[in-house]
């Protein structure tokens, strides 16, 4: 009974601290709104209106025709220009992307039976290799879609080899925000989660209260369950925030379960203030412990979880390195709830290396603080 | 005699390879408060944490109502009551909250809880404020609600480190009543109180004391023990005003002589162990009094039995040409923060060749009239000039004319003493001639030669502050300012810096203290009280004891004086 007691007191110590103190109400609802906004808005590998300059020494019908449908992509901002010279400047100033280069002889070769086939050349400023891949993408694809129907009205010959049908899954519409915000959920619910923790308890020690704590008859688990607990609680909140943000603002479906959310979460945020109280019981100052809060949870939470980058696609040391960290799984079970559903293959394995690293995070805490001071 | 609270036996312990405690053994019994006394770095933090099981020691054993701390902690806490030296209470709860935490920790029933704490809010006089957060309370109040908070339990150890430091004098006098009160109520049970001070006075009134210094027991004894030595050894000399200081040198340099101090118009002294009493002309006096010993006297000739000291005078800086022109001059100086009034119409002078005391608890505005002296914040109203300069006007030139020594060491730790005092130099723009000049006479008159090469923060903390004090006066500036300059060093530490202090007056440097510490104050020439932002008197010490003279109180200490003095201001604004 008396151990009901204690918890109480110092659950509701800490109810009434985190109601006073802005900080925490900061770090659980301003925190995610703040980062939703920024990394939803400001990360996008989507390349709209790339503008591409189009040089063609004789501009007959049949370059005006591809010129039309190249200003037909939402994809491509063609621009006419009369010879090489002029485009390899706008290239080089960075006002055009692309070079597309029609022969003198384009229109003749395309119309002609048999023969070679008409050329067109496309330089690419590939210093960034995506948007280089896309403009690549996008012009041939705009191309295709036009010789398809130069095919169709002129009755050229049928070129022969493959038709391929293709059909995206589970976001059709290829919007990067839709792969991008599930992950940047996982990096709100890391570093609010390990904030919240890692500032208010190494608070503790900075004003003197632990060694009061330490000192009076609440054991070291009371201590840190009433802590945890009040935590759970708002980093739940600041969590379902993050989610409604996405489903509201930034329009993605929501296919999964609360069924496979809860657990997930829930299991995440005990590993994130786990690893907060870890982090403060050691550093026991708040300028460290929110430095290695922000060195431990931002980092591999933007780099290694496959919220940015694709995981299968990095060397395979790398990619052993990931599955230390803990945000890896939760990205991947966010990016199925949100886009494919209750997949449980995906789901499971995701959901046991979660409750590992809550499990890691509760074990090295408790093996820390010691209820002493040295 | 009963069975004791607690034993410590071989006790070590140390941080970070520094020795903080050399192996000590005593018990703390019941029914008495023990008191805990030595200067800072003296390990008393550390043997009460040891006590609370907070640390676990090296070597050697800690016993609490015969539980072993060290295996079976849990098992004693609940018969510990312990305050640490910072406020450890939560900030953003109210009294009545923080006192209800404690009694779910201690698991008190609802009855006893409302009866405990009812008593313990009239106890402290917190009965009006149990709805203000513990954060607004003024520093004698948080130290009052930390004590409630470990007396909730009706603890069988209370212990407490130093509850009384930075609190003001009226405040400190209540804690020591309110524990004296509960122990008294919780003799019957057994209790018992470690009460860990470097005050004095507070250690004269302990039912026993645990001398510590630098690691080490230096007496395990009641109080009154410490004064018996002395008897027949301690003296009043007078000596002519104007001479007082170099007399006082001149008898500390006698080798009948243990300690010399100014002490108001007379000089103090303390003789050797076995020395015959000397001639008053030979020490420079003109008649020789008999003294009462008192507690301080006898911590030095505990020291001094251990490693005897030295009075070697040391080089007098040279003195400077005189000026009739007041060193500092301050009117009607104000600075608000918001609608707080730090500082509220302050006046005062300083002459050059007096040593000033700005004398007040924590948050008094001591602080806040320093860094406005030091240029380093815009009065709200009110002129200030020092060594004839404005300071609103000409900030730089002012500042140019000042030394200053903050309270905490303020050199480069990482650095040696010889690349401080450079450093210093350097800032305080000498060139390369006068620099190497500077420095080598700061290693003679402050005796640093042979520490030249060491890094600063292995300093112990006396020649730490030698070193600071070194560095404040590299450029012969003509105004010094010393902030809690010897709070926490020993006694014998502090004696030797306030010569040194009093040879610069003599040369004709003003000296302006703040202090906290009424022990400081009695070094002064002259002293201005304030309180709450405001100077409530100004006076010789001699003057201001004057002025609480009465029929209860016919010799008051220069405490007694200040509590006379501030009793006039309402509670409420002291608490502000």
């Amino acid at each position: 009974m008396s151990a009901a007691q204690r918890l109480r007191g110092l659950a509701r110590k800490e109810i009434k601290q985190i109601l006073r103190d802005p900080s925490a109400i900061l770090i659980a609802f301003l925190l995610p709104i703040v980062l939703m906004l920024v990394n939803g808005f400001g990360i996008s590998f989507d390349a709209r209106q790339v503008s591409l300059a189009v040089v063609a020494t004789a501009p007959d019908e049949t370059v005006r025709g591809m010129l039309q449908a190249l200003q037909a992509s939402p994809y491509l901002d063609p621009l006419l220009l009369p010879n090489m010279p002029a485009a390899e400047a706008a290239l080089a100033r960075g006002a055009v992307r692309g070079i597309l280069v029609a022969r003198e002889d384009f229109a003749p070769h395309l119309h002609r039976r048999g023969g070679a086939p008409a050329g067109l050349a496309l330089d690419i400023n590939a210093t960034d290799p995506n948007t280089a891949r896309l403009l690549e993408g996008y012009t041939s694809g705009a191309l295709a879609a036009w010789m398809g129907g130069e095919v169709r009205e002129r009755r050229l010959p049928q070129p022969g080899g493959v038709d391929l049908q293709h059909r995206y899954w589970f976001n059709p519409e290829l919007r990067s925000a839709d792969a991008i915000v599930p992950g940047v959920i996982a990096l709100v619910m890391t570093m609010s989660g390990t904030l919240l923790t890692a500032l208010i308890v190494a608070r503790e020690w900075e004003r003197g209260t632990m060694e009061s704590m330490l000192a009076s008859p609440a054991k070291m688990g009371e201590l840190i369950l009433a802590k945890l607990g009040c935590y759970f609680v708002l980093g739940i909140g600041s969590m379902a925030l993050s989610v409604a943000m996405a489903v509201t603002l930034f329009q993605l479906p929501f296919r999964g379960s609360l069924l496979a959310l809860a657990p997930a979460a829930s299991l995440f945020m005990i590993f994130a203030l786990g690893l907060g109280l870890l982090i403060s019981t050691v550093a026991r100052n708040q300028f460290v412990a929110s430095q290695v809060a922000f060195l431990t949870t931002m980092m591999p939470a933007m780099m290694l979880s496959g919220m940015l980058f694709d995981i299968a696609s990095m060397p395979w040391w790398l990619q052993w390195l990931t599955y230390a960290v803990p945000a890896r799984y939760l990205v991947s079970i966010l990016q199925t709830q949100f886009l494919a559903g209750d997949v449980w293959p995906v789901l499971l394995p995701n959901l046991a290396g979660l409750a590992a690293a809550a499990a890691l995070a509760m074990v090295a805490t408790l093996a820390v603080t010691r209820r002493r001071l040295d | 005699m009963s069975r004791p609270l607690a034993r410590f036996t071989g006790l070590r312990h140390s941080f970070k390879g520094r020795k903080a405690l050399l192996g000590i053994s005593a018990e703390i019994q019941p029914g008495i408060i023990t008191g805990l006394v030595g200067p800072d770095g003296a390990g008393k933090t550390t043997l009460l944490r040891l006590l609370a099981g907070l640390l676990r020691p090296e070597a050697g054993q800690v016993e609490v109502m015969g539980f072993d701390m060290l295996r079976n902690a849990a098992a004693a806490h609940p018969f510990i009551g312990y305050m640490p030296q910072r406020f450890g209470l939560y900030e953003d709860l109210s009294v009545a909250e923080n006192l209800d935490l404690f009694a779910d920790l201690h698991g008190l029933d609802r009855d006893t809880r409302a009866v405990r704490t009812e008593r313990l809010l009239h106890f402290t006089g917190l009965t009006r404020f149990t709805a203000r957060l513990a954060g607004q309370l003024s520093g004698g109040m948080k130290q009052k609600l930390g004590l409630a908070c470990a007396l909730l339990a009706r603890p069988r150890l209370l212990l407490l480190d130093e509850p009384s430091v930075g609190v003001d004098p009226a405040s400190r006098r209540e804690l020591w009543a309110i524990v004296a009160a509960m122990l008294d109520e919780g003799r019957a049970d057994g209790m018992g109180v470690v009460w860990a001070t470097a005050y004095q006075d507070e250690a004269a009134r302990c039912g026993r004391v645990l001398l510590l210094h630098q690691g080490a027991l230096l007496a395990d004894a009641p109080p009154e023990t410490f004064l018996a030595p002395l008897q027949g050894r301690v003296f009043r000399l007078d000596a002519q005003a104007a001479t007082r200081r170099a007399a006082a040198q001149r008898a500390g340099a006698d080798k009948a002589v243990l300690d010399a101090v100014v002490e108001g118009a007379a000089i103090r002294i303390v003789l050797q162990r076995d020395a015959a009493v000397p001639d008053a002309a030979a020490l420079g006096g003109t008649a020789l009094r008999p003294a009462a010993p008192r507690f301080e006297d006898g911590f030095l000739d505990a020291i001094a039995a251990k490693e005897p000291q030295t009075n070697a005078p040391f080089l007098a800086p040279p003195a400077r040409p005189a000026s009739a022109q007041p060193a500092i001059e301050v009117a009607g100086l104000v600075r608000r923060f918001g609608d707080f009034t730090a500082v509220d119409h302050v006046s005062f002078t300083v002459a050059p060749g007096e040593i000033f005391g700005l004398l007040g608890p924590n948050g008094a505005g001591k602080s806040t009239t320093f860094r406005m002296l030091c240029g380093l914040l815009r009065p709200s109203a009110g002129s200030a000039r020092v060594a004839g300069q404005d300071l609103l006007q000409a900030p730089a030139e002012a500042r140019a004319r000042i030394g200053y020594m903050a309270q905490r060491f303020s050199l480069y730790a990482e650095l040696s003493a010889r690349e401080n005092l450079r450093f210093f130099a350097r800032v305080y723009g000498l060139d390369r001639a006068q620099r190497e000049l500077a420095i080598a006479q700061a290693f003679d008159r402050f005796e640093l030669r042979e520490v030249a090469d060491t890094v600063s923060g292995d300093l112990p903390l006396g020649v730490k502050q030698r070193l600071a004090l070194a560095a404040a006066l590299l450029h012969g500036p003509d105004i010094l300012f010393l902030d809690e300059p010897t709070s926490g060093v020993d006694p014998l530490a502090r004696r030797a810096f306030w010569r040194r202090i009093g040879a610069l007056a003599d040369a004709g440097v003003a000296v302006l203290v703040t202090s906290h510490f009424m022990d400081e104050a009695e070094y002064c020439d002259r002293l201005a009280i304030v309180n709450a932002g405001r100077l409530i008197a100004t006076g010789t010490p001699a003057e201001l004891r004057e002025r609480a003279r009465s029929a209860e109180l016919p010799d008051p200490t220069l405490e007694d004086a200040f509590i006379a003095l501030v009793g006039q201001v309402p509670p409420e604004r002291l608490a502000a």
